[in-house]
């Protein structure tokens, strides 16, 4: 069996499972967030009784994230909302907007809170959960109606899926990054390539990445129409985990005899630095091709591209110099924003490399990666043409329909933000 | 699952994403209070690019402006269908604004599973690409339980997919009632 069956298999008391069979799991984590927690309450209290207990309060993560740096009272109001769920149900995992637990964007927070775990089952209510399969754990998104059930009950039925398998092989040059890695996959196979499957990652230049990178690899899964992204665990992943959390883990891999579906092989030394064009992130061309389009912003954020390494990677670029369009800097969490103060490259903070380059400087959450209220940092409010680090580039994603959104590394990004046009990182990386 | 479903097709393309099924700022509105959910209805479809909107002319809006249901019973789509975020608010926007039936060549997972868990639109998938055939505003007729489709105008007839085991759950209703009905969850 594929690691992703062998988890499943797991969680439904099975000692196997074939790719088509639909089973009832139990479910380790359930995650929720501003936007899909609140009606996902409804329907709980709706099926359940205004009065039902949440079926396990220890398993259930509530991470406001999506619209909160906004005067829209709408979306205030679904902050106090997941407020009074929280209280009336006693949750200790609810990290409160405006509280020093504040976190930030949801997949990046349950990796450092210690949510991700080897061998779990991680559901949430969020196409992008997916993410935390970088983990060797089955984690997948689904809608608030199979979140209210799992409120109630800690079960979902899945359907097993088959596993495609990508290896990457060869060592990653400096000038690319996961993000070009999977944005290559997904130019190959298609925004509907995976779709139903599980794409499992593997092969030694996935090993010698970082949790971080590793994790941009399985945030993308579902750009290709993936079930979920799943890499299984080494030295790294366990090394994570022990800082994160005392909570036990249990590492799983694919059996050598594993059936897949389909298997494709990388020479990452081979790659070249890509975009997705507009509007699809499956529109890939080489920077080159692109090379000399004129922009009106760059976007470095989001839970695929507002990590640690991928400031560190645009400051790199960035040091010393200035942006001449609007640069947005978006932490997915405000750890991460933190750690722009305290890192440094050539003793100046990265929080300072950016503010002296003329970026705007955001604060933790999903900002302008899904448009929202008219008010929320960096959304796009017209025809601009932007290069981002996020994920989707669909017609209207960051905002505006008119909106053409270029999906790039933050190496690429950077160096694109230093020119004003599409830009190939390996011009200005020494 | 009601046997014989009747209505106006809305025709549109290839890779339909939750974006432009229900804009992410529309969001923000409550799916239960009636003043507010109203809004899923009048927006639903809104973030088709306008040239697109109602294929094969575009520029018809799915729902009329300052309307909040649609004339349109049939959504016709074409490859991976409701590709995108995992809102649930997509499926519940075409439910809301009238529509009953989804056709599509093929769906993409999270919107396929939300439109059967909760009960909303019934996503039927076609054996072939249909969206260039259907002409919005065409007259369709469905047989729910053999999958037949035909369309008035040109008097074209489609067999469509199966719907496989998924259809216990539109039979229930939803996936509360299913699990109810299989002793998952306790009935009271
Ligand atoms: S950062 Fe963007 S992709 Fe990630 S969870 Fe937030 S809105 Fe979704």
């Amino acid at each position: 069996m594929t690691i992703t069956e062998k988890v499943i298999a797991n969680h439904c008391g099975r000692d196997r499972v074939v790719p088509g069979e639909s089973v009832w799991v139990d479910v380790d984590i359930l995650m929720t967030h501003d936007v899909c927690g609140p009606p996902t309450i409804d329907i709980f209290k709706r099926e359940f009784g205004q009065d039902a207990k949440v079926w396990d309060p220890d398993k259930l993560v509530i991470l406001p994230d999506h619209y909160i740096f906004t005067q829209n009272h709408h979306a205030n109001r679904n902050v106090q909302l997941l407020r009074a769920f929280a209280q009336e149900h006693d949750l200790p995992h609810y990290y409160d907007v405006g509280s020093p637990r504040y976190k930030g964007v949801c997949h990046m927070a349950l990796a450092e809170e210690g949510f991700n775990r080897p061998g779990s089952l991680l559901i949430g209510t969020d196409s992008h959960t997916c993410t935390s399969g970088a983990f060797g754990m089955f984690s997948t998104g689904v809608g608030n109606t199979d979140a209210a059930l799992i409120m109630g009950t800690g079960k979902i039925w899945l359907r097993v899926p088959e596993t495609m398998r990508f290896i990457f092989e060869g060592a990653l040059p400096p000038y690319l990054m996961a993000k070009d890695l999977i944005l290559a996959v997904i130019g190959d196979i298609g925004c509907d390539g995976a779709t139903y499957r599980a794409m499992e990652f593997d092969g030694e230049s996935v090993y010698s990445l970082s949790m971080q990178e590793r994790m941009t690899l399985t945030n993308m899964a579902i750009e290709a129409g993936g079930k979920n992204g799943i890499i299984a665990p080494d030295e790294t992943t366990i090394e994570y985990v022990h800082a994160r959390t005392d909570h036990g883990f249990e590492c799983i891999y694919s059996d050598d005899d594993s059936r897949y579906h389909s298997e494709y092989r990388y020479d990452v030394s081979t790659l070249e630095p890509v975009v997705a064009k507009p509007h699809r992130p499956d529109n890939r061309a080489s920077v080159l091709e692109v090379a000399g389009t004129r922009l009106d912003r760059a976007y470095v954020g989001s839970c695929t591209g507002g990590k640690l390494e991928d400031f560190e990677a645009a400051a790199q670029i960035i040091k010393g110099q200035e942006v001449v369009i609007d640069t947005y800097i978006v932490p997915a969490t405000t750890e991460i924003s933190e750690s722009l103060r305290t890192e440094h490259i050539d003793g100046t903070s990265l929080w300072d490399i950016f503010a002296n380059a003329g970026c705007k400087m955001g604060q933790a959450s999903c900002a302008a990666c899904l448009g929202g209220p008219p008010d929320t940092f960096g959304r796009m409010q017209g025809d601009e043409v932007v290069i981002s680090t996020t994920n989707r580039n669909f017609p209207g994603r960051m905002g505006s329909k008119q909106a053409s959104v270029f999906l790039a590394s933050p190496l690429t990004v950077a160096a694109s933000a230093l020119s004003g046009l599409i830009t190939d990182p390996r011009e200005v990386l020494v | 699952m009601q046997s014989i479903i009747r209505g106006l097709a809305y025709v549109v393309g290839d890779a339909i994403d939750t974006d432009q099924i229900i804009p992410a700022e529309h969001l923000v509105y409550s799916l239960q209070k009636p003043d507010e959910r109203r809004m899923y209805g009048r927006y639903a479809m809104s973030g088709v690019p306008i040239d697109q909107q109602g294929l094969p002319d575009g520029h018809i809006p799915f729902t009329d402006p300052d309307k909040y249901h649609s004339d349109y019973t049939f959504v016709i789509g074409g490859a991976n269908f409701g590709c995108g975020s995992s809102r649930e608010h997509a499926p519940f926007a075409l439910t809301e604004a009238g529509a009953q039936v989804v056709i599509a060549e093929s769906y993409a997972r999270i919107f396929y599973r939300n439109t059967i868990d909760g009960g909303f639109v019934i996503p039927f998938e076609s054996h072939e690409k249909i969206n260039d055939q259907i002409r919005t505003r065409d007259e369709l007729e469905l047989d729910t339980q053999i999958g037949q489709l035909t369309n008035h105008r040109t008097g074209q007839e489609y067999l469509l997919k199966p719907l496989g085991d998924v259809a216990d759950i539109l039979n229930a209703g939803n996936v509360f009632e299913y699990a109810r009905q299989n002793g998952l969850i306790s009935s009271s």
